[in-house]
């Protein structure tokens, strides 16, 4: 018995050793830094390698499931100073490889898109959050990983709207980003019918560290009657300093308080201890939204290729973008892409600094083909015809 | 008047012999893993009868053959415990390797093979010298364990890499990786070792081997009526003791699945607690108590009736469940 399994043993061994192709995966990340505008807290400073060490982590958990199937996996990383040359380094990182994690503005990621280089590379989008991108500014080469402003904004009125915390004030800070973000908040209070009774611009441009207990009851003291108090302030730059200054006791949701996220250093269920550790054991700091998005990108391409043996664009895509994929993301479910605009349907945690208060699509939010689908444009909804 | 004490002494010690009895019934051992502690269950009286402390997140628990020795995955203390059943009293730590989460032991009751589950490590160590024999490189988050009962092949199963690896135990290295669906989480040998079970939780499958030659014979999906797909979430699974019948823990979907091992078809499904994890017979197999670790509680299933009959609860997080007579 012994010697006639070590014989099944050893026949198995070489025939899987000759039936495994040996397969050489070059992921490029490709990163258009931006200027940030100055915020006034310095608390929590953007990491230099924000995105990056996700794709690296990503890469790595890679290699070490590829070097049992005879499949390496490698990172070539293009980094582009504000006003430096985008093109240039496009086509560096193209040479390199022909599926890209990109981390650029909607702006750069179009141009990138388009040109003829990337025709039929494979881009994965995994930090611009804009909707149009989802819609009719789509591109067939390109899939995102990151969460949309209205995946978001959708997670956030799922979870008021279960509450019955249906009347909003909205606050709306100066930056395109802000706009964004509050469209998305109007679109996603509409369709879960709950109400925007007052909205506001804040324009302050002073040091607001000092006086919020002066200032912030006074902007809010004639605010319409709300339950909550939501605010459009992605940069972090004024909406923590509302929070316990209100003039009514309101709860503050949006970009400040309870925030929809992609990911959260307090998301711990689900396996996500184990990837929050190697993360940090890695990059030395909390993983972020943007990280989370790169780590999924580069886990999506390695998922294809141990489940296909193929590592071209072309097959990658037709294979990720099938009903056959799933991604494991450690946020409880199965992750796959929607065939119809490229955005990967994931789980959003609404997280405070503390905890998760709770993951949407929230109970009772119901869908005919997956609950994933009420998060963000659906079939119906989406003006993209590229794919 | 004399007689009528003999009587009461023979009466008593009849009540005696049935306590005795009915203590036969065994116990069953659960992990509570945001208590940090373990749950004893009377099986007769389906009570907790003594609450243990542990080290820090104790997970994966297992008794020696001889029940003498219980070992415990104390995952955040990065050790695995020895205690007496017996007193409750921590004998001594294993060397285990960082982060320990499951372990399986070898059927030589000497060499544990514990999944490492923060490192990509399987460790097996010797539990009577104390000493590491070998470390094993495998996938990210290795879980899952299970020994053939010949002894001769152990396998780990990775959640992020989605393979089950096969160690031949002689030399303690890697022969085979085979893949299987989305986050593998529990694997069992059956069939006098000829068959391998691993469940994957996100592909929602359990993934059936040959073993002589590591390919897939079966895949088993689940549909619980009423829930999503993306909920139906199997991880831990036992059989009963004529193999006949598994049932599968289905995670979120709060449901028990009895899969026919013949047929691989699911006969029936069972509405226990929220997100169940794991599961141990009573030492006769008789009952089954699971750990839903979202509720807290343990539910117990009547093998022989297919129904859940009764629910205890339990500490925070109970995750993993063992007999003893």
């Amino acid at each position: 018995m012994r010697s006639a399994l070590l014989v099944a043993l050893t026949l198995a061994t070489v025939l899987s050793a000759a039936a495994r192709a040996e397969v050489a995966v070059t992921i490029a990340y490709l990163e258009q830094q931006v200027e940030r505008p100055p915020t006034l807290s310095n608390l929590e400073p953007v990491p230099e390698d924000l995105g990056l060490a996700g794709a690296a982590l990503g890469v790595e958990d890679n290699a070490t499931t590829g070097r049992f199937l005879g499949q390496s996996y490698a990172l070539e990383v293009q980094v582009v100073p504000p006003g430096g040359d985008w093109r240039a380094a496009a086509l560096r990182a193209r040479a390199a490889s022909d599926v890209l994690v990109v981390n650029a503005p909607q702006d750069a990621l179009l141009a990138l898109a388009d040109m003829p280089e990337f025709a039929d590379a494979l881009l994965f989008n995994a930090v611009a959050q804009d909707d149009a991108l989802r819609d009719a500014d789509c591109r067939a080469n390109v899939l995102h990983t990151i969460p949309s402003y209205a995946m978001r904004a959708d997670a956030l009125a799922q979870f008021l709207g279960k509450r019955r915390w249906d009347e909003w004030a909205l606050v709306v800070g100066t930056q395109p980003s802000d706009e964004a973000f509050a469209a998305a908040l109007r679109r996603s209070a509409a369709k879960f019918r709950l109400e925007i009774v007052d909205e506001r611009v804040w324009a302050y441009d002073a040091d607001i560290r000092r006086n919020a207990t002066q200032e912030v009851p006074l902007y809010t003291q004639d605010l319409d009657d709300h339950d909550v108090l939501v605010v459009a302030d992605e940069l972090g730059d004024f909406g923590r300093y509302f929070l316990y200054n209100t003039w009514e006791p309101r709860l503050i949701a949006g970009s400040e308080g309870l925030v929809p996220r992609a990911w959260s250093p307090v998301v711990e269920q689900w396996g996500a201890a184990q990837l929050q550790n190697r993360f940090v054991a890695m990059a030395g700091r909390p993983m972020r939204s943007e990280d989370y998005a790169a780590w999924a990108a580069a886990r999506t391409v390695g998922e294809a290729v141990t489940r296909t043996g193929k590592a071209d664009a072309a097959s990658l895509r037709a294979y990720i973008l099938s009903d056959r994929f799933e991604l494991a993301g450690q946020k409880g479910r199965a992750m796959s892409y929607r065939p119809w605009n490229g955005q990967l349907r994931q789980p959003i945690p609404l997280v405070h600094p503390r905890a998760v208060s709770a993951l949407a699509p929230i109970e009772g939010y119901l869908h005919e083909r997956s609950e994933l689908d009420t998060l963000g444009l659906d079939a119906p909804e989406s003006g993209c015809d590229r794919f | 008047m004399r007689a009528h004490g003999v009587g009461l002494i023979a009466a008593t010690a009849l009540l005696c012999g049935a306590g005795a009895a009915a203590a036969d019934g065994g116990e069953i051992w659960v992990t509570n893993e945001k208590d940090d502690t373990i749950s004893v269950i009377d099986v007769d009286t389906l009570e907790v009868v003594r609450t243990i402390p542990t080290g820090e997140r104790p997970r994966g628990i297992t008794f020696s053959k001889d029940f003498s020795r219980v070992y415990i995955c104390a995952s955040d203390s990065d050790s695995v415990q020895v205690m007496d059943p017996e007193t409750g009293e921590i004998l001594h730590n294993l060397p285990s390797g960082e982060d320990p989460e499951q372990f399986v032991l070898h059927p030589d009751n000497r060499r544990l093979y514990i999944a490492n589950e923060d490192d990509a490590i399987t460790t097996v160590v010797d539990t009577e010298t104390r000493q590491v024999i070998a470390q094993i490189d495998v996938g990210i988050e290795p879980e899952g364990m299970a020994v053939s009962p010949d002894g001769k092949i152990a396998i780990t199963t990775s959640e992020t890499t989605n393979m089950a690896h096969w160690i031949d135990t002689e030399t303690e290295q890697l022969f085979a990786n085979t893949l299987v669906d989305a986050r593998p989480r529990h694997a069992e040998f059956i069939k006098d070792g000829t068959e391998l079970w691993v469940s994957s939780e996100i592909g929602g499958t359990i993934t059936v081997f040959n073993v002589a030659d590591q390919t897939e014979i079966a895949k088993i999906g689940f549909e619980v009526q009423g829930v999503h797909r993306d909920r139906v979430q199997p991880v831990g699974f036992e059989f009963t003791a004529d193999e006949a019948r598994a049932f599968v823990a289905l995670g979120p979907s709060n449901h028990v699945a009895v899969v026919n091992a013949e047929t691989y078809e699911v006969e029936k499904y069972l509405l226990v607690g929220r997100r169940v994890w794991h599961m141990a017979f009573s030492p006769d197999r008789s009952l089954l108590f699971t750990t839903n670790g979202v509720s807290g509680d343990v539910t117990v299933i009547d093998v022989a009736a297919l129904e859940p009959i009764k629910t205890i609860k339990v500490g925070r997080f109970p995750w993993g469940a063992d007999a003893r007579p």
